[in-house]
């Protein structure tokens, strides 16, 4: 099926592109750092002999530092290889003889979606893995909830992927850019007022937070999958840290933010179905 | 159920086919019929719309209005394109694969089996001379190179209908005798051809019939033979040339001009061109040659579409 093609195309032409080794480069160069960093911790808090809760916990918080680094990175790296995907292809031609094929339109919107989608997977798995390892290796500390945590990650790819590809099929390569980094700033920014909201317990400003995590969930999504990784006693205490929060979103967010992926990407079949080229 | 052979069907069919961009008219009105096995040029200005209307019949763009059919099948049916072939115009393509690459995944995008692409694709990478550079990168080739890369594409499934817009246009006397081959070939074995060009000398070569499109509607659509027929222009050198003599040309031929001790006029007909030798030197001129001239398809251009076409 032609989908499967695309998919395949648009997975290796990811692979081929410059943009994408600088990420992974980037990303194992902060490995390389984190790990290094995570080292000479490690042996300070051996040196000092700290009970092993509190150790527990000062790995934990390192983990997690690394995590936000790798969902920074994972959200550059989607957006910056599949923001042209289609909007180059089509300003330059490249479209024509594709879309001339006996093939539907919306199976080349859908190829490229399900191949961004696979990269950024491998991304996710690699660098949070990455970080997660490091941590074990050097300390012998687990990071729990793993799976959920990555998993959730990698959603929140998937919604940034997501408008990126609704983007492409109208707007040019910057615009569909701004969009992309527009929404994510959004979130980020809404989150942050959600969280101080909560904590002087001001409503509105709560209520701003949730809608900007409705008009783009990527913090949303962040703020739960750390969570998931966080050892308990930094959950009761409900920390101020970027890697906690005071109020976490619930099982209903993520099932919003599963639809969210889903009409997106609706959206992008059915407009890619309709444009003219 | 199997359809009545009777009639051949057209390879493509257009009733009245319109774009409109916004409030601009991209293509008014196109009516026009291409039998299969038919080479068919595609004539006009710039900005007349004949990118539009091919990619109105291609299904890259939808029509505002009016209706039309490729290979039997409505304008935009997918199927149908599976026996269909484009080299678009600026044949651009993902540069990051090589030739042979990307020979397989339009193969793919046929739909065409792995065997068969194992088959067509050496084939065609033959045909178009490219082989030895099969394994290089589509970044790294020429314009002349893509182009050909872009027309072994446009031919993988064995098309019934081919769209080359502006196939020549890139290449040196070599390619272009190459893809004048190909369109010979491809009359030959049924294929038909609608070919998009500028280059009206190969137009003149290759096709059977011609469309001029301006201003977005056909203005003249007939076979080349019945449109350079009747327009035969004759060059006579005179000595002893008197004005009667030169009015009495009239009565063969229509535009007299007079230049020198040369004459011009067009016949319709060569027939009548002894008629003139002999009473040319019966009224005592001195007949140094006579030449006839077919008017050529770029002044027939000309004259059909006017020279205040171009945008």
């Amino acid at each position: 099926m032609a989908t499967w093609v695309i998919a395949r195309l648009t997975f290796r032409e990811a692979a081929s592109r410059k943009i994408l080794w600088a990420a992974l480069w980037l990303g194992l160069a902060f490995l390389a750092l984190y790990g290094v960093g995570t080292y000479f911790i490690q042996r300070e808090i051996a040196r000092e002999g700290l009970p092993a809760l509190g150790t527990r916990e000062i790995y934990n918080f390192l983990a997690m530092a690394g995590l936000y680094v790798v969902n920074f990175l994972v959200v550059m790296m989607t957006v910056l290889t599949s923001v042209d995907t289609l909007a180059g292809e089509i300003a330059s031609g490249t479209m024509q003889a594709i879309a001339t094929k006996p093939l539907r339109r919306f199976e080349i919107v859908l190829g490229k979606w399900l191949g961004f989608g696979a990269m950024l997977a491998l991304y996710v798995t690699l660098m949070g893995g990455g970080v997660v390892g490091v941590v074990y290796a050097l300390t012998g500390y687990a990071v729990p909830g793993l799976l959920r945590g990555l998993g959730l990650m990698a959603l929140e790819g998937l919604t940034l992927l997501s408008v990126s590809v609704l983007g492409g099929t109208s707007l040019s390569t910057l615009a569909n850019g701004v969009l992309a980094f527009g929404l994510y700033g959004l979130a980020f920014v809404g989150g942050w007022i959600e969280q101080i909201g909560s904590l002087l317990h001001n409503e509105t400003t709560v209520n701003i937070g949730i809608l900007s995590s409705l008009l783009m969930p990527s913090e949303a999504l962040w703020k739960r999958a750390a969570f998931e990784m966080q050892s308990p006693l930094t959950r009761d205490l409900g920390n101020m840290t970027p890697f906690s929060s005071t109020s976490v979103p619930n099982a209903i967010m993520i099932l919003y933010a599963v639809a969210y992926v889903a009409v997106m990407l609706a959206l992008a079949l059915r407009q890619f179905s309709r444009r003219d080229l | 159920m199997t359809r009545a052979p009777s009639a051949q069907q057209n390879a493509i069919e257009t009733h009245h086919l319109r774009k409109v961009f916004g409030d601009k008219v991209a293509v008014a009105d196109l009516t026009l019929d291409v039998a299969q096995g038919e080479v068919f040029g595609f004539l006009g200005p710039n900005g007349a719309g004949k990118t539009t209307s091919v990619k109105m019949l291609l299904g890259l763009v939808t029509p505002t209005g009016g209706e039309g059919k490729l290979l039997g099948a409505p304008v935009g049916n997918v199927a149908a394109r599976a026996k269909v072939g484009f080299l678009p115009e600026h044949f651009r393509f993902h540069d990051w694969l090589t030739a042979s690459e990307f020979l397989y995944l339009h193969a793919q995008l046929y739909g065409m089996t792995e065997a068969r692409s194992k088959e067509r694709v050496p084939k065609l990478l033959d045909l178009v001379g490219l082989t030895p550079h099969a394994d290089l990168k589509l970044r790294s080739f020429s314009k002349g190179m893509l182009q050909r890369i872009g027309l072994a594409q446009a031919l993988l499934n064995e098309p019934k209908l081919i769209f080359l817009d502006e196939p020549t246009s890139g290449l040196d006397p070599v390619g272009r005798r190459l893809v004048r081959d190909i369109i010979r070939d491809l009359k030959s074995q049924g294929a038909t051809v609608f070919l998009n060009s500028h280059l009206l000398s190969e137009v003149e070569i290759t096709c059977d019939r011609v469309a001029f499109i301006k201003h977005g509607q056909v203005i003249r659509q007939a076979a080349l033979q019945t449109l350079v027929d009747g327009q035969t222009t004759v060059e006579l050198r005179v000595g002893n040339l008197t004005p009667q003599l030169v009015a009495g040309l009239a009565q063969w031929g229509q535009d007299v001009r007079v230049d020198g001790d040369h004459v011009h006029l067009t016949v319709s007909d060569e027939d009548v061109l002894p008629q003139v030798a002999r009473w040319v030197v019966e009224q005592g001129g001195a007949l140094y040659s006579l030449t006839p001239q077919k008017l050529s398809l770029e002044d027939l251009f000309l004259q059909v579409v006017g020279t205040d076409g171009g945008l």
